[in-house]
């Protein structure tokens, strides 16, 4: 098989674009961090993305499809890191998401069940043999992507526990989900809420409020709102000088609100360069998606698109003040290594379907 | 069937693109709503965030006596606080701060923990009002705990002991219902603000203008430029009329008794000395007061937070037997009353006794005057009735606010038939007219009231209104100066004025009832006060229990006419007015003794000079050296004649 696949197929545009947005985020970083105590963060980032460089390269060696021959194992052995984490985890800022290995880093679960979960979904959804989705085959979906949810939602982390959900969305949405069946399940959703609000944790609940009314908590929840949209409002339409960010009035402005870090020092035309790469990035994706050669492929590159518009809405909408604060990154961006990680690991699979496109 | 190799639906491969275009087209709206519709806007905030208003805090105008002397100041007061934007662990270096401040580590990372939520750049306050060894920990210490650091901030300082405490009052922070009222629109939250007192009642005065200096700050608050800066306007200074000397001995003489002594100038009503008991100390309140502290003051059964000499309505007992006889003679009924003291006597059918069980025997108003009989004045007031005594002791003050420059000053209670048909809805009984006339029944003063009375009869009519800042020395505009100085003239028939003061004056000698006061070379007039709490059977079957002792009460100037001093002192449970005329002629004695330390004072040549003087006058029988005249007339001072014997009237 290996003979087909030859490097001239690897999405080199593709490539530089994340490139391009992955060096932009570096020059955000080391420009946000230069007189604060993360001051060099913008060199580890640059190892992750090397790092993630490589792991792609090497996830495209694979043939994804002897992989997802293989997903029940790997599905099993995300359920598995995601007990151990709710069994062994260390408590970190009031929730368990990481293990400490042997020599001292920290691994967090949750990421790579998400590439897997891309991968059982893809799976899933490849084997079915009709062309609308039946109730059974719904619940089925839902319960591959909600039951690794919940476990990430018991830790507790509501943010990267949504996640997963547009790749569940996306899955059901290409395997051909009846339009009944998705209003009632919307239905059912709805008249959830009000239970669902009162399980929030207070801090969570907060956030929603100061979602909403973001005056009414200056110094809190409300703080971190008003202060990305004074940021960003600041930058005008060429960008100021950045005084929001390095007077350190923009809270975590490497990480959740890098955006909002950038849009103050580039202005609009900058923001919406940006906006506009990532655009190129997803329709490239999902060109890649509609080339890939059987169902699998396209639902593998399809969950990574699902993943990647679900984060830069969140974070660019939080940024903007049209969405609560969650804590979810900028894919490419912000800083951070298991972002960045998963980000090219997914990369890879796209291109290992790319690649892969003319074989059969 | 679809198999594994049938294609996803396009079209919803192609919904999907569609649907990502919308979210950046949502994006992008909402970067061009803040970025170019409301970008003004934004910058503006950003400015605010970056630009701080930084108080220069004005420090606050420091309180004088007469003489200059400083009674309270403002001393520079440290805090500690917690910077929190290093990446130190505070909470490792809890114990370590916890020792050098005098704290509990378990109180210093409890607010460590209490502050996370707060955004970085405040910092905590760990203790305020810090003591030099505090304060040298701070500093010296500064390379291993970089995130302390000190704010310094002006303090009131007040005498200690609760020194002066009521008239000086003290100061708080502005309340949020002080800041709805109308008065002080001006004044923003965290403004320090006099509560009580002189602090209140001059606070405009006291109080300066805080200054602003605009820095540019980083989210830590730390500065990192300065643009402009607006000075601080300081408080002036404000001078009573107090003699701190005077005061002294008024503190002294009341010490460990209950109630209040005030000294006043009765020519001009300028307060000399004013003393409550029991007091607090207002420097626990300048630094935060507990609210355990705080509510044992104001339970405090014998009320230390009020102001007695202002706020303390009681019966005035036989004090008010001066103002009686004024009435009595204005309306020509005492000139010739004379009553026969059996101890006691009836009237509409009650039994009314005098305090001399046995009797004064034959007593006409002096000697009613000097022995305090009751009978005389029950009758004298039986013959005037309430509403002319009321219309005498009205015209003298009683009744209504003095007017005095304090805050809270209570009115007290002068009966009449109107007052009783306004205030119960009820008749006046003529039998309630009879306590009346020594001082009990309906009746009530504040020493304050009390003492501006009777100073208006030492003074030949004289009502003044007493002040303890001399409105003349004050920036124009702020007072109304003739409010204070405004001398309202009460007539008195001149031979009944030293017919009463002559008779005031034999009250401190052995014939009258506090010659234990008298102090030899010293002309004082007075009256004393045993006033009732409650009445003579409920305490004859309480045995004496010592809630229901007397008040003693005394009212002494000096000399006798045109005075230079009245002192009036209420002792609470004193029992009798004799041990509150002691106290009083301590601080009359302490007056004397300073004038005669003072240097002559010589007059300007050529300056008309206002002479007060007492000289033996003839009797109406042409008797010489019988009778003493007193007045005052106008001299010349000259250079060229030799000072000599100024001329008094009548006298060759």
């Amino acid at each position: 098989m290996s003979r087909y696949v030859s490097y001239r197929d690897f999405d080199w545009l593709l490539i530089i674009f994340v490139l391009m947005i992955c060096a932009i985020g570096v020059f955000e970083i080391q420009s946000a961090t230069v007189h604060t105590k993360f001051a060099g963060a913008h060199i580890k980032q640059l190892y992750w993305i090397v790092g993630g460089l490589i792991g792609m390269f090497l996830v495209s060696l694979l043939n994804y499809q002897a992989l997802l021959e293989q997903v029940h194992w790997m599905y099993i052995g995300a359920i598995a890191s995601l007990m151990s984490v709710m069994i062994f985890g260390q408590k970190y800022l009031g929730a368990r998401r990481w293990i400490k290995m042997p020599g001292g880093q920290h691994f967090q679960p949750s990421e790579w069940v998400k590439l897997i979960l891309i991968l059982a979904v893809a799976k899933y959804f490849a084997d079915m043999h009709h062309r609308d989705l039946s109730w059974s085959d719904f619940i089925k979906a839902g319960a591959i992507v909600g039951i690794p949810m919940l476990m990430v939602l018991a830790q507790p982390d509501l943010g990267t526990a949504l996640t997963y959900m547009p790749i569940a969305l996306m899955g059901l949405f290409l395997g051909g989900v009846r339009l009944k069946q998705a209003l009632i399940v919307l239905l059912i959703a709805g008249s959830v809420m009000p239970l669902a609000w009162h399980k929030l944790k207070p801090y969570q609940k907060d956030r929603l409020i100061s979602f909403m009314e973001p005056e009414a908590d200056k110094q809190g929840s409300g703080y971190q709102v008003i202060q990305s949209k004074i940021a960003v409002g600041s930058g005008g339409i060429w960008g100021g000088t950045g005084t929001q960010t390095h007077l350190s009035y923009l809270p975590v402005p490497q990480t959740d609100f890098i955006f909002a870090a950038f849009s103050e020092e580039h202005g609009f035309v900058g923001a919406l360069g940006v906006l506009l790469l990532y655009f190129i990035v997803l329709m490239r994706l999902t060109q890649n998606a509609q080339t890939a050669p059987d169902r699998a492929g396209t639902f593998v590159v399809m969950g990574v698109v699902a993943v990647l518009s679900f984060h830069i809405l969140v974070n660019v909408g939080m940024v903007v003040g049209f969405m609560p604060v969650t804590g979810i990154p900028l894919p490419l961006m912000s800083y951070g290594g298991s972002s960045v990680l998963f980000m090219f690991l997914a990369l890879g699979m796209v291109m290992n379907v790319r690649m892969r496109r003319f074989v059969n | 069937m679809f198999g594994r190799d049938e294609k996803v639906s396009s079209i919803r491969l192609t919904a999907v693109q569609y649907i990502i275009l919308i979210i950046f087209m949502i994006l992008a709206y909402g970067l061009w709503r803040l970025q170019v519709m409301q970008s003004d806007f934004y910058a503006q905030l950003a400015e605010k965030n970056r630009i701080r208003n930084v108080p220069i805090l004005a420090p606050r105008g420091k309180i004088l006596d007469r003489q200059g002397r400083v009674i309270v100041d403002n001393y520079p007061s440290f805090s500690a606080l917690l910077l929190r934007d290093s990446t130190r662990d505070l909470s490792a270096d809890a114990d370590a701060i916890a020792q050098g401040l005098h704290l509990e580590p378990k109180e210093v990372r409890d607010r460590i923990r209490k502050f996370t939520s707060m955004p970085q750049y405040q910092p905590i306050f760990l203790k305020d009002d810090i003591t030099p060894d505090e304060l040298a920990f701070i500093e010296s210490h500064k390379n291993e705990l970089p995130e302390l650091d000190t704010i310094m901030a002006h303090r009131r300082l007040y005498p200690r002991n609760g020194f002066m405490a009521h008239l000086v009052g003290y100061v708080g922070e502005v309340t949020e219902t002080m800041l709805n009222q109308p008065q002080f629109e001006f004044y923003n939250p965290g403004d320090v603000v006099g509560v009580s007192g002189v602090e209140k009642q001059y606070n405009q005065i006291l109080m300066g203008q805080n200054g602003s200096r605009r820095a540019l700050v980083d989210s830590r608050g730390k500065e990192m430029g300065r643009l402009d800066e607006t000075p601080a306007v300081p408080g002036k200074q404000l001078k009573l009329t107090v003699d701190i000397d005077l005061q002294i001995a008024a503190e002294e003489a009341m010490a460990g008794k209950n109630g209040a002594m005030i000294a006043m100038e009765p020519r001009t009503g300028e307060i000399l000395a004013m003393v409550s008991r029991p007091t607090f100390d207002p420097n626990d309140f300048a630094v935060r007061v507990s609210r355990d502290e705080w509510n044992k003051l104001v339970n405090d059964p014998d009320k230390p937070l009020l102001n007695k000499a202002i706020q303390a309505q009681l019966a005035p007992g036989s004090t008010f037997k001066i103002l009686m006889s004024v009435a009595g003679w204005q309306e020509n009924i005492a000139q010739t009353l004379n009553v026969h003291c059996t101890g006691g006597a009836t009237f509409y059918g009650r039994r009314f006794g005098c305090w001399v069980k046995s009797g004064h025997g034959a007593v006409d108003l002096p000697k009613a005057i000097y022995q305090s009989c009751d009978v005389f004045f029950y009758t004298l007031a039986e013959k005037l009735g309430i509403d002319r005594i009321a219309k005498y002791a009205t015209a003298l003050g009683l009744g209504q606010k003095t007017g005095i420059d304090l805050p809270n000053e209570a009115s007290g209670v002068m009966p009449s038939e109107e007052w009783k048909i306004r205030n119960f809805k009820q008749k006046w009984f003529a039998g309630e007219t009879i306590s009346v006339g020594i001082g009990q029944g309906a009746v009530a003063t504040t020493p304050v009231q009390l003492m501006r009375a009777i100073s208006a009869i030492s003074t030949d009519g004289r009502l003044v209104v007493p002040h303890v800042v001399n409105p003349t020395e004050l920036p124009p505009g702020v007072v109304d100066v003739q409010r204070y100085t405004e001398v309202k003239s009460v007539p008195i028939d001149s031979t009944g004025y030293t017919l009463i003061t002559d008779a005031m004056a034999r009250v401190l000698l052995p014939e009258g009832t506090a010659p234990s006061a008298h102090i030899p070379g010293i002309d004082i007039a007075g009256k004393t006060g045993s006033a009732q709490i409650v009445s003579l059977a409920m305490r004859a079957k309480h045995e004496n229990n010592e809630d229901f002792a007397q008040n003693g009460w005394f009212v002494g100037f000096t000399p006798r006419r045109n005075p230079e001093i009245i002192v009036c002192v209420l002792f609470e449970g004193g029992e009798h007015g004799r041990l509150a005329a002691r106290l009083a002629t301590q601080v009359i004695k302490a007056y004397v003794d300073k004038q005669n330390r003072q240097p002559t004072k010589m007059a300007k040549d050529g300056a008309k000079v206002d002479v007060g003087a007492l000289w033996t006058a003839p009797d109406e029988d042409g008797k010489a050296n019988n009778g003493i005249g007193a007045g005052h007339f106008v001299v010349e001072a000259s250079k060229k004649k030799p000072p000599l014997a100024a001329a008094a009237p009548g006298l060759q």
